[in-house]
């Protein structure tokens, strides 16, 4: 018998609303309610709301909670400041390379306990957060951290696009507003918001500003309605998970099990940034998977991950083949993702290809059911947001 | 002109008085497709099975085949309707239309859907 859906807290209010529901990682999640292309336009142009309450969230906490993470995360947890989230990647040493990435995540660092405690954060993939779970449960010391997954108690909500900072800030006490107005990107916060508690980061996934905000499960319902009645007079549209991967896609942002799997090399695919092998105090970290990143550092890749840009809108999906113009023997590569791109107004893709063949304006061919349809390399991101905030 | 039937994977057939049959896709599957942006049609000329895939519609999230609601030859297509995809929604029944086919055999639209029965067949899809 296959396992029931999972539902969210706001699962009800995408049904009422419309919401096509369709199953995704164990979820029952609205992949569009009406236009994809529209809500990702909103998105880009206004701002747009996204349940991701489907991703995982755990709660590490305890005296050794912080050294616990620096000792498992490939990314500096050691330095990591109250407020502060960082990209990273969660490595075993396990299987016959010594690596494999688990998944990739937001670490973050919330103000310590009234008593001091280190207080942290970690937001997984969906697809990953059981396996996550389980392995950092096999790793918990006998005292001194505590993991809780959060995930059912709880609700997140995303809030992006160019408006999205100020339409938030508009249902909260003054100096709630002021901080979360004051937040850089990657910061952390916590205030009230259309009168419920509310963790506030500066974090998405659509290359646009915004927040993601998590508030417990009961209140996800009011603090979604809140958001959407007054996003609504400045263009704000509630977003599937439609939108949430054409945005993604345009804003070269990795999707684990696309861009990002168990065997990738960080460092071919843009993510070496997430990698750090080497502690503050500059002696060697020893993370589990350090040692097979190391020799992957040392030893540049054969394909790395690229941009593409089609002249149409016909889209090359995951899969894809590309080749050499003009032959199809001459495979450089494959895509790991592709749509048709609304702010672009073309298809585009991203893809893994040959080293020589990534350099940007390489033309190749990608198979398209069949069809040779010619590309060009473009860099990451597809699509960059203006540089100033409005 | 005869009235219209549809097949259970949402085309629409409507024999003319010339003998030559119309093909669509429906109102319906226009609707749940939604954010079409490319659309391949077959070549004139091309003989078809009863159930053969004769091009493809895609919409953001998905590529979908087009099937031959009957078996013949493809006599005509909607040339213009690829640079004019929104023309599926506005008009599905009438400037909408796909391609036009001789069919071999008009008694292959027999078993084919009534809009009554189709109406049902939709009514009992998930959304």
């Amino acid at each position: 018998m296959p396992t029931p859906l999972l539902e969210t807290p706001l699962a009800g209010w995408h049904v009422a609303h419309g919401g096509r529901m369709v199953g995704f990682a164990g979820w029952t999640m609205p992949v569009q309610y009406a236009s994809i292309v529209d809500e990702h336009l909103a998105t880009r142009q206004a701002a747009g709301m996204f349940d991701v309450s489907h991703m995982g969230r755990l709660a590490i906490t305890g005296p050794a909670a912080i050294g616990w993470l620096e000792s498992l995360l490939t990314r500096h947890v050691a330095d990591l400041a109250p407020g502060q989230v960082r990209y990273t990647l969660v490595t075993s040493d396990e299987g016959p390379t010594s690596l494999a990435i688990l998944d990739d995540a937001l670490v973050a660092r919330d103000a310590d306990a009234a008593d001091g405690t280190p207080r942290l954060a970690l937001v997984v993939n969906a697809s990953n957060r059981d396996r996550v779970v389980a392995w950092l449960t096999s790793r918990l010391p006998a005292a001194g951290v505590s993991l809780v997954d959060q995930t059912r108690g709880t609700a997140m909500i995303a809030v992006q696009g160019p408006l999205a900072v100020g339409i938030v800030t508009g249902l909260c006490p003054a100096a709630h507003a002021a901080r979360i107005a004051a937040l850089g990107n990657y910061r952390a916060t916590t205030a009230t918001v259309a009168g419920r508690s509310a963790a506030v980061s500066r974090t998405g996934y659509t290359g646009e500003d915004g927040l993601e905000l998590v508030v417990a499960a009961a209140d996800a319902v009011p603090v979604w309605e809140a958001i959407h009645v007054a996003g609504a007079g400045h263009g704000l549209r509630a977003c599937g998970l439609g939108a949430r991967d054409t945005l993604r896609l345009e804003a070269g942002m990795p999707l684990y099990g696309h861009e990002l799997v168990a065997a990738s090399d960080p460092f071919a695919i843009g993510l070496g940034f997430a990698v750090n092998l080497t502690a503050t105090d500059g002696s060697p970290r020893n993370f589990p998977g350090a040692v097979a990143l190391r020799d992957l550092q040392a030893t540049p890749a054969r394909l790395v991950r690229v941009g593409l840009l089609f002249d149409g809108k016909r889209a090359a999906r995951e899969g894809s083949v590309a080749t050499r113009p003009g032959d199809a023997t001459a495979i450089v590569g494959g895509v790991t993702s592709g749509s048709y791109c609304p702010t672009l107004g073309a298809a585009a893709a991203m893809a893994l290809v040959d080293r020589d063949a990534a350099a940007a304006g390489t033309r190749l061919d990608v198979l398209i059911r069949d069809s040779a349809t010619p590309a060009r390399v473009t860099p990451l991101p597809l699509h960059r947001r203006p540089a100033t905030r409005s | 002109m005869a009235a219209l039937k549809f097949a259970k994977t949402h085309e629409w057939i409507r024999l003319e008085d010339d003998g030559l049959a119309t093909v669509g896709i429906s109102a319906y599957a226009v609707e749940a497709l939604t954010d079409l942006v490319f659309m391949q049609l077959p070549e004139v000329g091309r003989q078809v099975k009863a159930g053969e895939s004769i091009g493809e519609i895609e919409s953001v999230k998905a590529v979908s085949d087009f099937y031959a609601p009957v078996s013949g030859q493809v006599v005509a297509v909607n040339g213009v309707l690829p640079n004019e995809l929104e023309t599926l929604g506005k008009d599905p029944y009438g400037a909408g239309w796909l391609v036009k086919l001789r069919p071999s055999d008009t008694g292959e639209l027999a078993p084919l859907l009534d809009t009554t029965a189709y109406d049902a067949l939709v009514k009992s899809q998930p959304h």
